[in-house]
């Protein structure tokens, strides 16, 4: 009470040299906790969209499950999976960002798959494929677009939650938010801000820059019409 | 004692839910902090994205911005404007901070939806409405937004659940709401009483979304009940551009 202490100028550019090792490793950090939890959704959500295109029956209650996931606050889940994976690992909050992974992926994985056309899956059964070959050449190939603009949500929005997961001692670039809060100081809060913000823009455009890489069709389609 | 025995006796003990920092004072204040902010980002974000709907003007700007704000984390930014010093200086100043970040959080998918739903208006409404010799505002007020109002309500509904769920962090900066047992059972690693706080806030959240799918289903127009049926089937499509920060 009293004095008010002033948080210092929104960038401290000395801070900010002479920290620039820990900023990069916790950028570092930030990236491989977002990679590592879109990795294992995509490794979950795919086969499961797959499963659910095929067996419609098994829709509302995957949709459901994820989705109720979804609606969990990020601190509230984090806490809600700390007391069975462990309060301050790597784990807990892996668990979490899948977590929040899975429902976009699903439903972009089942929206994709229902929108190949029926024609192309008439020439892939005519052409003598089977299931299998179907799935994997024609209908997964023509599903990309969809899915990969689930990854793009799914990326963007697990940069962000990242942060919170400072909160069990991980974080990445969180850690920064918490050091400045404790310090009232501004330039970390404001270095992790910016950061995050960067981040999540260059992994979209990245992501983007795959999509118009690898599905060229789209691209030819988008042009013709 | 087991966890969830923990837990159920955290939830059982009356002197938890009673005084300034239990349950049922916490509960207030996390409802008082999301309706300020969402009641503010319904009253910036439905003109404003109507208006944009409506005359098309400039809505690459507005919408692309709105866009890119999700990207900031609320942690950070709740953060830095606590400390702030004019902040700092009010008697509530976590609960200003927490509503601005909470506004900044709601705002982008009322005004993406309240522009989606005026500009989708079928055109032959629209130009009927014109023909009928209605003015512009009267076209705006009269036709295209009770028309879009699915469709602004979706979009309070996603703002309003990701705010009440947010407003978790509230706790960080001071204010006692349903973060508070969280943060404080991380503190001294009392698991039980973090669980017990993130339940309540995972009910509260659900309760919301139940409460708004009904409140959503009561503003359709009568005659429109078929397309928002359309529309809700479209929701259980592609989810685009919902990137958002929901720390």
């Amino acid at each position: 009470m009293g004095v008010v202490a002033s948080a210092g100028p929104i960038v401290q550019w000395s801070w900010v040299s002479s920290e620039r090792s820990m900023i990069v490793s916790l950028l570092l950090q930030h990236i491989e906790l977002t990679v590592i939890a879109v990795a294992i959704g995509l490794a979950i959500a795919v086969p499961l969209g797959i499963f659910a295109w095929k067996m419609p029956v098994a829709r509302p209650p995957l949709i459901g499950v994820t989705g109720l996931i979804y609606v969990i606050p990020s601190v509230a889940l984090l806490s809600l999976f700390a007391p069975l994976t462990g309060f301050f690992s790597i784990t807990t909050a892996e668990v979490a960002l899948v977590g929040y992974t899975l429902l976009i992926l699903l439903r972009n994985t089942i929206a994709g798959l229902e929108s190949v056309p029926a024609d192309a899956q008439d020439a892939a059964q005519g052409m003598g494929y089977t299931p299998l070959q179907e799935l994997m050449k024609v209908q997964l190939p023509l599903a990309l677009p969809a899915i990969l603009a689930g990854v793009r949500v799914a990326t963007v929005t697990t940069i962000g939650l990242v942060t919170v997961t400072a909160f069990i001692g991980q974080g990445g670039l969180g850690q920064l938010i918490i050091q400045g809060f404790s310090e009232d100081f501004n330039t970390p809060i404001f270095v992790g801000l910016v950061l995050s913000v960067l981040l999540a823009g260059v992994a979209d455009a990245l992501i983007v820059g795959i999509q118009r890489i690898s599905l060229p069709w789209v691209r030819r389609r988008r042009l013709a019409s | 004692m087991n966890f969830f025995s923990q837990v159920a006796q955290f939830l059982t003990t009356s002197s938890n839910w009673t005084g300034t920092n239990g349950f049922l004072a916490q509960l207030g204040r996390q409802i008082e902090l999301s309706a300020v902010a969402v009641v503010a980002a319904v009253l910036a974000g439905v003109g404003l994205g109507a208006f944009l709907g409506h005359t098309g003007r400039g809505s690459f700007v507005v919408l692309n911005s709105a866009n890119a704000a999700r990207a900031i984390p609320s942690f950070a930014l709740v953060t830095l404007i606590a400390i702030q010093p004019g902040i700092v200086r009010l008697q509530q100043g976590g609960f200003v901070a927490a509503a601005i970040t909470m506004f900044a959080l709601a705002v982008p998918p009322i005004l993406t939806n309240a522009y989606v739903g005026v500009r989708d208006v079928d055109p032959a409404v629209r130009s009927a409405a014109v023909a009928m010799g209605m003015t512009p505002r009267q076209v705006l007020r009269q036709v295209e937004i009770p028309l879009a109002l699915p469709v602004v309500m979706a979009g309070v509904r996603t703002a309003s659940v990701e705010v009440v769920a947010t407003a978790t962090l509230a706790a960080y900066v001071g204010v006692a709401d349903l973060g508070f047992n969280i943060f404080a059972g991380l503190d001294t690693r009392n698991n039980a009483e973090t669980f017990s706080g993130a339940l309540m806030v995972a009910v509260l959240a659900l309760l919301v979304d139940l409460l708004l799918a009904g409140a959503a289903r009561a503003v359709t127009p009568e005659g429109t009940r078929r397309t928002t049926r359309a529309a809700r089937q479209r929701g259980t499509g592609l989810m685009w551009r919902q990137a958002a920060a929901r720390s």
